[in-house]
């Protein structure tokens, strides 16, 4: 179990992280969420005691300020992005860290290395990894001893969309197997895909501590629905859903509907029920 | 504290000191002028009253004095303030190792690179002098690499402290060249200058000249060279006068001070600061 009390950060005049507390259960992924300069990476930081903070971070019972080291054993971390060892093939940068992180010698990786799809890079100079594919590789060191806690900063802010949704499924699989999460994102889409809470951070507070479905409604988001609809149907769809109270106008191809936190399958029913038949949707 | 960690370290330092162009490059420069003083030296053998390992040690002096410390400040001002600066110190520091462990590997692995370039140019040189059969006053210029190891470590240990207080990699460099430009050009001048300025006497003059680590390491080599300090002027006379034998062992524990001092002050900063 993780537990932060009281957490602060002050870099100079600067709050970072302003009496930040939360507790993550065994098992719970957790995002921090919030805007660029909120307090995320500086929150992480602090959990893996890099930087001198007040307050206290205890992981599994163990202070990260006293015992930093035994803390530091029971996580994986995974950085923004892999900055380092250029010239150190695969191979060579997993031994490094693996030795670092006392795994004992002669231990096979290489189910760590099908599953993450980094066999075929193995003597590959890190140089020429892609950015998916150093990602997976700073997970995969992060898995090395088989820590229970895995603390990911912006893991997938330097990747493509595909190379995105790749590295969210094995994140995914990972809590599946029973890892305790921390990561900070400022993407609502890989928030709600992961996290069982969510901590929405603003100016180093905590605004929100909720549950992903739970967001919209605490925070009082209304979300724009684009509903594409036949010609001949675009007006009957108006009539119908100004009937509902909802805020709606002509877009082009459709309609364009305001809808609170909740009711974006409402509308969709609505139209069903009036008989008009509904071409596509997006949402904004 | 865990040895393990520091050895894994120091194992990675030395790996990296291997690929680092300028350590190469200084390493070359060293070797090739250590060579070619040898080699000059050699021709002009016994007409000077020194000859073989003698008559190079005393040119290497001021080779030493030049290319060491710039080697030993350069490679400890990029060691902290480069990797904080890229990122990897972080990383490395999210690992179950802890700050002393990190600066410790660190520094030893550097610090044996070094000890291995110079290792690598006395010894070629030697091999030279050897060849050449010039195999007189050996302790000399073995004792002159000892001397000259323990100015790059001290070196070293300075870039170290400049490299924990900065936070760019080119930031550190700089300040690191311009301590070198005060300690090699302006460390004799300027304290002739203060001498005449404050009229200082003999003992204070010399107490100002230990101050300075390369002038520690003159002081030195120039004892074992000659087993006197004559040619230092009255400042030379007085210390050997005042210390006798005593005088090499007070050089070697101040040299190693200037190396102990300037790498706990890097630790307490680093530790006080993190890694930002």
């Amino acid at each position: 179990m993780i537990e932060v009390q009281h957490l602060t950060k002050h870099f100079g005049r600067l709050t970072a992280v302003d009496d930040l507390s939360f507790t993550v259960q065994p098992g719970e992924a957790v995002a921090l969420w919030g805007a660029n300069g909120a307090g995320k990476t500086t929150a992480v930081r602090c959990l893996l005691n890099l930087i001198p903070f007040e307050g206290s971070i205890t992981l599994n019972g163990i202070d990260v300020k006293k015992q930093g080291k035994a803390a530091r054993r029971l996580t994986g971390f995974v950085p923004q992005e892999l900055t380092f060892h250029d010239d150190m093939s695969v191979a060579e940068t997993l031994t490094f860290y693996a030795r670092l992180k006392k795994v004992p010698t002669g231990t096979d990786f290489s189910d760590l290395l099908a599953r993450l799809s980094l066999m075929p890079h193995i003597d590959k100079p890190i140089r020429d990894l892609s950015g998916g594919l150093k990602q997976r590789l700073a997970l995969a060191l992060a898995l090395l001893a088989d820590p229970p806690i895995l603390i990911l900063d912006e893991p997938s802010a330097n990747l493509d969309i595909r190379a995105r949704e790749d590295f969210l499924f094995l994140l995914h699989n990972l809590k599946q197997a029973g890892k305790t999460m921390v990561f900070s994102s400022h993407r609502l889409e890989e928030v709600t895909a992961l996290a069982d809470r969510v901590l929405l951070l603003e100016a180093g507070k905590l605004v929100v501590d909720t549950p992903p479905n739970e967001l919209e409604q605490r925070l009082g988001w209304h979300t724009t629905l684009h509903v594409y609809l036949p010609e001949q149907s675009i007006n009957p769809a108006l009539k119908s859903l100004t009937t509902y109270g909802w805020s709606v106008n002509k877009n082009g191809r459709g309609v364009r509907v305001q809808v609170k936190p909740g009711e974006k399958s409402k509308v969709l029913r609505v139209l069903y029920d009036a008989g008009i038949e509904v071409e596509d949707f997006t949402m904004e | 504290m865990d040895i393990g960690n520091i050895l894994i370290l120091a194992q990675k330092e030395l790996r990296d000191a291997r690929k680092n162009r300028w350590f190469l490059l200084y390493a070359i420069a060293f070797t090739g002028l250590s060579l070619a003083l040898a080699w000059v030296s050699l021709s002009g053998a016994g007409n000077y009253g020194l000859a073989g390992f003698g008559r190079t040690s005393a040119s290497l002096i001021n080779l030493i004095l030049l290319i060491v410390p710039l080697m030993g400040l350069t490679l400890g001002a990029l060691s902290l303030a480069g990797e904080r600066e890229q990122g990897s110190l972080l990383y490395l520091l999210a690992q179950p190792i802890n700050q002393l462990e990190l600066l410790l590997g660190k520094f030893i692995g550097l610090a044996l690179a070094l000890i291995a370039a110079l290792a690598l140019g006395f010894g070629l040189t030697a091999l030279l002098i050897a060849i050449n059969g010039g195999g007189a006053q050996i302790s000399i210029y073995l004792t002159l690499l000892l001397l000259a190891c323990l100015l790059a470590v001290a070196s070293l240990s300075i870039g170290f402290l400049i490299s924990a207080t900065v936070k760019r990699g080119a930031t550190a460099v700089g300040l690191a060249l311009f301590l070198w430009l005060i300690l090699v050009f302006f460390g004799d001048l300027g304290l002739m200058g203060t001498a005449l300025v404050l009229e200082l006497s003999v003992d204070q003059l010399f107490a100002l000249a230990l101050m300075n680590p390369l002038q520690l390491f003159k002081i030195a080599a120039i004892l074992d060279l000659r087993n006197n300090l004559e040619i230092l002027g009255p400042v030379g006379i007085y210390a050997f006068r005042t210390y006798g034998t005593q005088l090499l062992p007070l050089l070697i524990s101040l040299l190693l001070i200037w190396i102990i001092t300037p790498f706990a002050l890097a630790t307490f900063l680093f530790k006080k600061r993190g890694i930002l």
